[in-house]
């Protein structure tokens, strides 16, 4: 199976002033084929540090990071990505863009059409692969983000904020894309996010971190992501206990906060 | 739309709706139009005060030939030729030492600028030198260039070569240094090898840069031909200009002027055509 361990990763490093900064401390969890994590905290505490060394593109300077019983030394495409935006390349077609992972492989043609035609049914987007990506709306271009991100089978998706830049209604629809496709799909899934109602709603497990050192706050096993695959959202989000969840997570959230202010008060003066 | 009104539009004479209802159009750039129905009418008009000037004799035509002097040399020049060369070989010699300075510029200066944007210690090799010569007008180095290969094709070539060469250098350090790390981190992820992304997503990501510096360089290397040949040649629209010069012909060198005023203009249309059809996701992403 192809279960992910962080084992033991801290990251410590040095600003050109020789101050250290601890972005993660000591952060452990395994995650299991198919499981949906979300993850939650205020900036500076280190979530980006850590879903950047789960793919590879930053070296831990301690523990390790398993999939599927290989330590990971770099980036690869068992772990796909899914940016905020602007990272598909808009010198290529909508299906270009989703047919790019399998082209670099080599994969022939009609094996990489025929991928294409199906994902762009699964995302919605059907007749819109001979489009440019800049023709299409914030949504649609997260759409092809997805796709893209599937087209290459990956083992874990890593998303980095990916529904931030989008208006509310498009989001809570992307929501459900998103729901849909961890449950037709089965990959494990980590992602990040700044909203509250988000987390809860996509994650059926959410951490909430906390910065100075950057660790692991608070862990929920939640029911929600569950429920939104055969339940509308809207519904969801309006049970009494989303919102009690909602409410628990913003104070903790509020608290950190005013920690901080009070810690670089205190060092400003 | 009709015909009529779509021409109104294009030329100006009509504004859509809403911009017609805007009660703030100063500052708001978007509510100013192009204003082509103004630049039919400057052409005119110049036009017309260059031929009544000319037809009322209130300059001297060794100061400012008439336009049906300028228009007679055009027909004599392209039928007998000037100098040895005909019309059409003068603006030839001239467009060929462009074509291929410029050519040897962007095959030595697009590389170099990629190198320079992906490899630190190419990056510092190469910055004193970039940075000391492209300040220096090409100009500057004539007399050199005519001391190492004389007056004929390859001291213009080698000198336009040089205008080219810094600015393709910058134009494609600067494309290179504008790609995404998203993209970057994306194409890893889903994959790709450096060889493949160096193909797939720096090259391509930097083409926008790469060809506004053409566009640059081009309008440098016209400037810069024009000026070498009036210095020294013998063939090209500049030494036409300067030989001219010398007779007091002044109906030939205004002719001049305006062939290299109208290259000038068609070059930078031609470029701008082109990279609207070739890069057409410009400043889109």
């Amino acid at each position: 199976m192809s279960d992910l361990v962080i084992n033991d990763v801290s990251m410590v490093f040095e600003t050109p002033s020789g101050e250290q900064v601890h972005a993660l401390e000591n952060v452990s969890f395994s995650l299991k084929q198919g499981e949906l994590l979300s993850i939650l905290g205020p900036s500076g505490c280190g979530k980006s540090t850590l879903l950047n060394i789960i793919a590879g593109f930053l070296a831990p300077t301690h523990g390790k990071v398993v999939l599927a019983s290989t330590e990971i030394h770099g980036p690869g495409s068992d772990r796909g990505m899914v940016f905020q935006q602007g990272a598909l390349f808009e010198w290529l077609t909508v299906a270009e863009n989703i047919g790019f992972g399998l082209s670099m492989k080599g994969t022939p043609k009609s094996e990489i059409k025929q991928t294409v035609d199906h994902l762009l049914e699964t995302v919605g987007l059907h007749d819109f692969g001979e489009k440019a990506t800049y023709e299409l709306s914030g949504g649609m271009q997260q759409r092809v983000a997805l796709a893209r991100c599937l087209a290459n089978d990956p083992d874990v998706i890593l998303m980095d904020e990916p529904l931030g830049a989008l208006d509310a209604l498009t989001r809570e629809k992307m929501q459900g894309l998103v729901l849909k496709l961890w449950k037709e799909t089965g990959k494990t899934i980590i992602l990040i996010t700044h909203s509250v109602e988000e987390a809860l709603f996509l994650g059926e497990r959410l951490f909430v971190m906390a910065p100075r050192p950057g660790r692991i706050k608070q862990e929920y096993t939640l029911p929600f992501a569950e429920a939104g695959v055969t339940q509308d959202p809207r519904a969801v989000k309006a049970d009494p206990a989303f919102g009690a969840k909602r409410e628990e997570i913003l104070n903790m959230i509020w608290e950190m906060e005013e920690e901080i202010m009070g810690q670089t008060e205190t060092a400003g003066v | 739309m009709s015909l009529m009104q779509s021409f109104k539009y294009k030329i100006g004479l009509q504004k859509d709706g809403l911009t017609k209802r805007k009660t703030v159009t100063f500052g708001d750039t978007s509510a100013v139009g192009k204003g082509r129905i103004w630049s039919i009418i400057s052409v005119i008009t110049l036009s017309l005060a260059w031929y009544l000037g000319s037809a009322l004799e209130l300059v001297n035509p060794i100061f400012w030939p008439s336009p049906s002097a300028v228009w007679d040399q055009f027909i004599n020049i392209s039928q007998n030729g000037y100098r040895n060369f005909t019309l059409w070989e003068h603006i030839w010699a001239s467009l060929y030492r462009i074509f291929v300075g410029f050519a040897l510029g962007c095959l030595i200066g697009i590389p170099l600028g990629f190198a320079m944007g992906l490899s630190e210690i190419l990056r510092g090799w190469f910055d004193p030198i970039v940075e000391f010569f492209r300040p220096i007008p090409p100009l500057a180095f004539i007399p050199l260039v005519i001391i190492w290969s004389g007056i004929g094709e390859r001291s213009k070539i080698l000198l336009l070569f040089f205008a080219a060469l810094w600015i393709m250098v910058i134009a494609a350090r600067a494309g290179v240094g504008s790609v995404k790390l998203s993209k970057i981190h994306a194409a890893y992820s889903l994959g790709a090898n450096k060889r493949q992304i160096l193909k797939n997503v720096i090259l391509p990501n930097a083409l926008p840069e790469i060809f506004t510096g053409m566009r640059v360089a081009m309008g440098i290397c016209w400037g810069t031909v024009v000026a070498a040949e009036l210095v020294a040649a013998e063939s090209g629209v500049g030494f036409m200009i300067m030989a001219a010069s010398k007779f007091l012909a002044t109906d030939i060198v205004v002719l001049g002027v305006i062939i290299v005023g109208i290259i000038g203009y068609s070059m930078d249309i031609l470029m701008r055509k082109l990279e609207s059809k070739l890069i057409p996701w410009k400043g889109k992403s």
